[in-house]
């Protein structure tokens, strides 16, 4: 194992997830579903990072993995210093203390036949992080309080509470044992467009508040992942294309799948709208199942060469943390 | 430019158990030739169902209460929902995309059947030559080997696919005005901008007035020439798209362009949430429906009910008492 | 830690609430057909508790010159061939009844949720096992197994229990496990796994209280079943053993008299009926009530 290094809270490298296609009943593997295939990022204590592709890109898949929620099938998940991919259910449930996952869906990841308070407060129980029953109560109390929620509201059930609250409950579920890090997982994209700037804001605000609380922020929104992440990082099939300062993302994107996705989200202003680059992609996405040889963007990119189906580039730093993968950036170096 | 059609003082509510629903109460607007309209607000706003109550398409307990829709010199709605006049008008002459593209087409029978059906029946044309249309269609709106898919059924396409799928359904008969309810929502960015690109160039090829009904409010401004905004079933403010965006009056317009993050936003850039929820459309106050979340509130709006829309320049219509011009003041009315 | 806010303006202050309790009982009693079934239900149980105090007459006792009786003031509802009175047959039979009802039920139902629950869950090569299993008892209808079995064990109402327990365990297990399937794919119990929950406490605290309104509808509505089932047994002779009360054995000897005492045939019909019809009210009030999003209309 590396040498710990007390700076980084999450230190993905190499991650494979591949799901397995079986057919018949002796369920024999047919295929496997590249999922997620090589990913490598780090973390810092603090840092938000942001995770952003279409749908079945893998970044989902990203988050439930360095939960320990799926178990890889290859690669290193370094969480606090300790490679975490392997451990055993019963040690990760420990781990599982120290991060936390916020859900898209604010309807289905609440148990609806489960108090709003207890649903906050199971955290608590679990890792027996409150033993007075008078703590407990205070604890879920505060984290009402917290995500800014009236703790009256606690013997209430979810179906009571609006989307937008039920998000916050979602969220004093994620904050209850103080975690390190917050995985984060399309956490506004099913609230109505009024709501979302809440929640964004509340996120925000708890980081702000509570020293290296660092987040992953998974999301299809490429706006709203530069809005609140200090570095993001492009998905395309399973893989990541390029990692830079958010900053850097809309001003100097250098991978052509980068480029046509920022052009793809509308800005509101027509005035900036008029001018602004606009790339069209040809076809979809590939399905995972098959991905095209070499770089798997190449059937759909408008800078392709034939050496980009020849091998599967790697990230490369061009330059101030700015991590690419494409063969047809300037100063990137081939090496296949 | 002419006018094509006009909805004017449009009521449309649902009698449910605990009180009545005014999902639009008095949408008035108006849809020139040829012209790209964005109709924008959240959920439940209503803009869905004014653009059902256009068609015709609301079923119990849902009612329309009154107003009227001016097409071609008649007032659809004194034809009967499912009578020859109304289905004539539908789909031939006005036409609906709608937003979930998996489960708005048959899955029992092939794209070809459910293509050609529209043609043959309002276009009176003859299965071979509807077959030969469907095709041409197809290869216009974006779908590879059209000749070769066009005998596939729903499942063996993508999202975006059967999204254009619908394209072609609603274009097949060449309707005076295409209404595309939240046309893209369900749909990846990247695909998002492929479909909406096409149906741009196809409302232009095809002469069509297009309706983007959408909360995506990038999406207008890239698209639409003229834009209402609504909330709580009303037209809180319309106008052409780059006065709107330039300088929004409404608190409710001001509120969501604050509150939604941009691409190109400077760094440190705070959002400011509205507060607050969307109103319960039950039994909802005479006094606008946004003041509990305003923050440029005046003493008249709570005293005088709901404005109607007034000019505030030219063409720019918003529905407020207040002087939106000034920053809140601090010392606002509680 | 993170600095308190204040409840942000727009979040309605909450109304007070009232207690959970007292909104169970509302939801439950809200219908007056389910207060009828509940108080069927409790005239049963005392009746059975009681059987021996309520009965005019003993029941297993032969009475040969009274036998076939009208009913009349001194037998309010007949006697059957050997003169025993029908009503302290009846309120006899309440009693053999409600236990083989009760326990079969129970027995099955917790055996059966387990084993669903566990294979739904869990999945995998056990999981098919028992599933199969399962299946495989279910290719029998419910009653031929039971007979089968109780052939083997011989009659009484203990080995009756026995074979309709074994008989009824597929239709839970099979609907436990298709519940779980469906209830597991819930974002919420993957928020129990990340919150650092064990498997139990998945399954204990949140997939079965989600299950339970259907299993509810389920044991109520196998209840009458079972009742009826055991009729049948009797019916054969490889049920309760005569002279042993039960509303089924009642119905299959009468029925030999239905032209000319038909109530012998017809009042334990009736008491089955009601059985059955109380017991799927009481489980479909219990239902509406146990539903935080019903109980929250108040």
């Amino acid at each position: 194992m590396n040498q710990k290094n007390d700076d980084t809270i999450l230190d993905v490298k190499d991650l494979k997830m591949y799901f397995p296609v079986t057919r018949g009943l002796l369920r024999r593997k047919v295929a496997d579903v590249k999922a997620v295939d090589g990913v490598a990022f780090k973390l810092k204590r603090g840092e938000t990072m942001g995770l952003v592709g279409e749908s079945g890109c893998g970044k989902t898949t990203i988050g439930r993995c360095v939960l320990g929620l799926y178990r890889p099938s290859a690669g290193e998940i370094v969480f606090n210093g300790q490679d975490i991919a392997g451990f055993p259910e019963k040690k990760l449930r420990d781990v599982r203390r120290n991060m936390a996952l916020i859900f898209q869906d604010p309807y289905s990841s609440l148990d609806p036949r489960q108090s709003a308070g207890s649903i906050v407060g199971e955290p608590l129980l679990i890792h027996k992080v409150t033993m007075a029953k008078s703590d407990y109560r205070e604890r879920v109390e505060q984290l009402f309080r917290i995500v800014g929620l009236d703790s009256s509201m606690s013997d209430r059930f979810p179906h009571e509470f609006s989307g937008g609250q039920r998000q916050r409950i979602g969220v004093a579920r994620a904050l209850a044992c103080s975690p390190h890090l917050i995985v984060c997982d399309e956490p506004i994209s099913a609230l109505d467009v009024s709501i979302q700037a809440q929640i964004i804001n509340l996120l925000e605000e708890l980081q702000s508040k509570s020293a290296g609380l660092s987040y992953l922020f998974i999301a299809h929104d490429l706006s709203v992942v530069r809005h609140i992440s200090d570095r993001v990082a492009v998905m395309y099939l399973g893989r990541i294309v390029e990692i830079c300062k958010s900053r850097v993302l809309y001003e100097n994107p250098l991978h052509p799948y980068t480029r046509a996705l920022l052009s793809a989200v509308p800005i509101a202003d027509p005035v900036v709208e008029s001018t602004r680059e606009r790339i069209i992609l040809k076809g979809e996405v590939p399905s995972p199942l098959n991905p095209p040889p070499g770089c798997s963007f190449h059937p759909r990119c408008f800078v392709a060469i034939p050496e980009c189906s020849q091998g599967v580039p790697g990230l490369q730093d061009v330059g101030e943390g700015h991590e690419v993968a494409c063969i047809r950036v300037p100063g990137y170096k081939r090496t296949f | 430019m002419t006018e094509l059609l006009r909805v004017n003082g449009l009521v449309t509510q649902f009698n449910t158990e605990s009180g009545v629903v005014k999902a639009c109460d008095g949408v008035s607007y108006y849809i020139n030739e040829q012209e790209i309209v964005g109709l924008v607000g959240e959920s439940g706003c209503g803009k869905s169902v004014s653009q059902l109550s256009v068609m015709q398409l609301i079923s119990a307990p849902g009612k329309i209460a009154g107003g009227e829709v001016i097409f071609d010199g008649q007032n659809l709605l004194d034809y009967q929902a499912n009578g020859p006049q109304m289905r004539s008008v539908r789909g031939a002459k006005i036409a609906m995309i709608f937003q979930e593209p998996m489960t708005s087409l048959n899955p029992v029978l092939t794209i070809g059947q459910q293509l050609t059906e529209m043609l043959v029946i309002h276009m009176k044309m003859s299965a071979d030559a509807a077959r030969k249309r469907a095709i041409e269609l197809m290869g216009l709106v974006g779908i590879p080997a059209a000749d070769s898919r066009i005998d596939d059924y729903p499942h063996h396409f993508s999202g975006g696919m059967r999204q254009r799928v619908m394209i072609a359904m609603g274009l097949s008969c060449n309707p005076k005005i295409l209404i595309a309810d939240e046309p893209t929502t369900a749909l990846d960015v990247t695909t998002q901008a492929q479909l909406l690109e096409m149906m741009r160039d196809m409302v232009e090829r095809f002469r069509t007035s297009l309706v983007i009904v959408t909360h995506n409010l990038g999406v207008v401004a890239r698209y639409a020439q003229r834009i209402y905004i609504m909330y709580a079933g009303r037209i809180v403010e319309s106008g052409m798209t780059k006065d709107i965006f330039a300088k929004p009056r409404h608190p409710y317009t001001i509120g969501l362009l604050k509150c939604i993050p941009r691409l190109d936003e400077e760094e440190g850039t705070k959002l400011v949430p509205i507060e607050g929820l969307p109103p319960n459309l039950i039994n909802m106050p005479a006094t606008c429906a946004f003041l509990p979340r305003c923050s440029y509130k005046i003493e008249k709006c709570y005293k005088e009910p709901w404005p109607e829309l007034t000019p505030v320049n030219g063409d720019h219509f918003i529905r407020c008492y207040a002087n939106t011009e000034v920053k809140p003041s601090e010392s606002k009315k509680r | 830690m993170v600095e308190q806010r204040k409840p942000e303006e727009g979040f309605q202050e909450a109304p007070p609430r009232v207690n959970e309790w007292r909104r169970f009982w509302k939801v439950f009693l809200q219908r007056k057909i389910v207060i009828f079934g509940l108080v069927v239900f409790l005239l049963l149980v005392i009746t059975a508790l009681f059987a021996g105090l309520l009965a005019p007459f003993d029941p297993y006792k032969n009475v040969l010159p009274d036998s076939l009786q009208q009913p009349s003031g001194k037998h309010w509802l007949g006697t059957d061939i050997q003169g025993r009175d029908t009503l302290s047959r009846l309120i006899f039979g309440t009693r053999t009844a409600l236990m083989v009802g009760f326990i079969t039920v129970i027995t099955s139902a917790v055996i059966g949720v387990t084993l669903g629950l566990a294979a739904g869950f869990f999945g995998g090569i056990p999981s098919m096992v028992i599933m199969r299993i399962m299946d495989s008892l279910m290719c029998f209808p419910m009653l031929v197994l039971a007979m089968l079995l109780a052939a083997v064990l011989g009659g009484g109402i203990q080995n009756v229990i026995i074979a309709l327990s074994v008989a009824s365990l597929p239709g839970y297990a099979r609907v436990m496990n298709g519940l779980t399937l469906s209830i597991r794919e819930n974002d919420y119990i993957m928020a129990e796994r990340s919150i650092g929950a064990s498997n139990w406490r998945a399954m204990v605290r949140h997939i079965l209280p989600n299950a339970l309104p259907p299993m509810i509808v389920l044991v109520t509505l196998q209840l009458g079943g079972i009742i009826l089932a055991e009729a049948g047994l009797s019916f054969l002779g490889i049920g309760i053993k005569p002279p042993g009360a039960a509303w089924g054995a009642m119905v299959t000897d009468g029925s030999r008299f239905l032209r000319t005492s038909p109530i012998l045939t017809i009042a334990p019909g009736v008491a089955i009926m009601l059985v059955v019809f109380a017991f799927n009210m009481v489980g479909d009030g219990l239902r509406d009530a146990l539903d935080p999003r019903l109980r929250g209309l108040l």
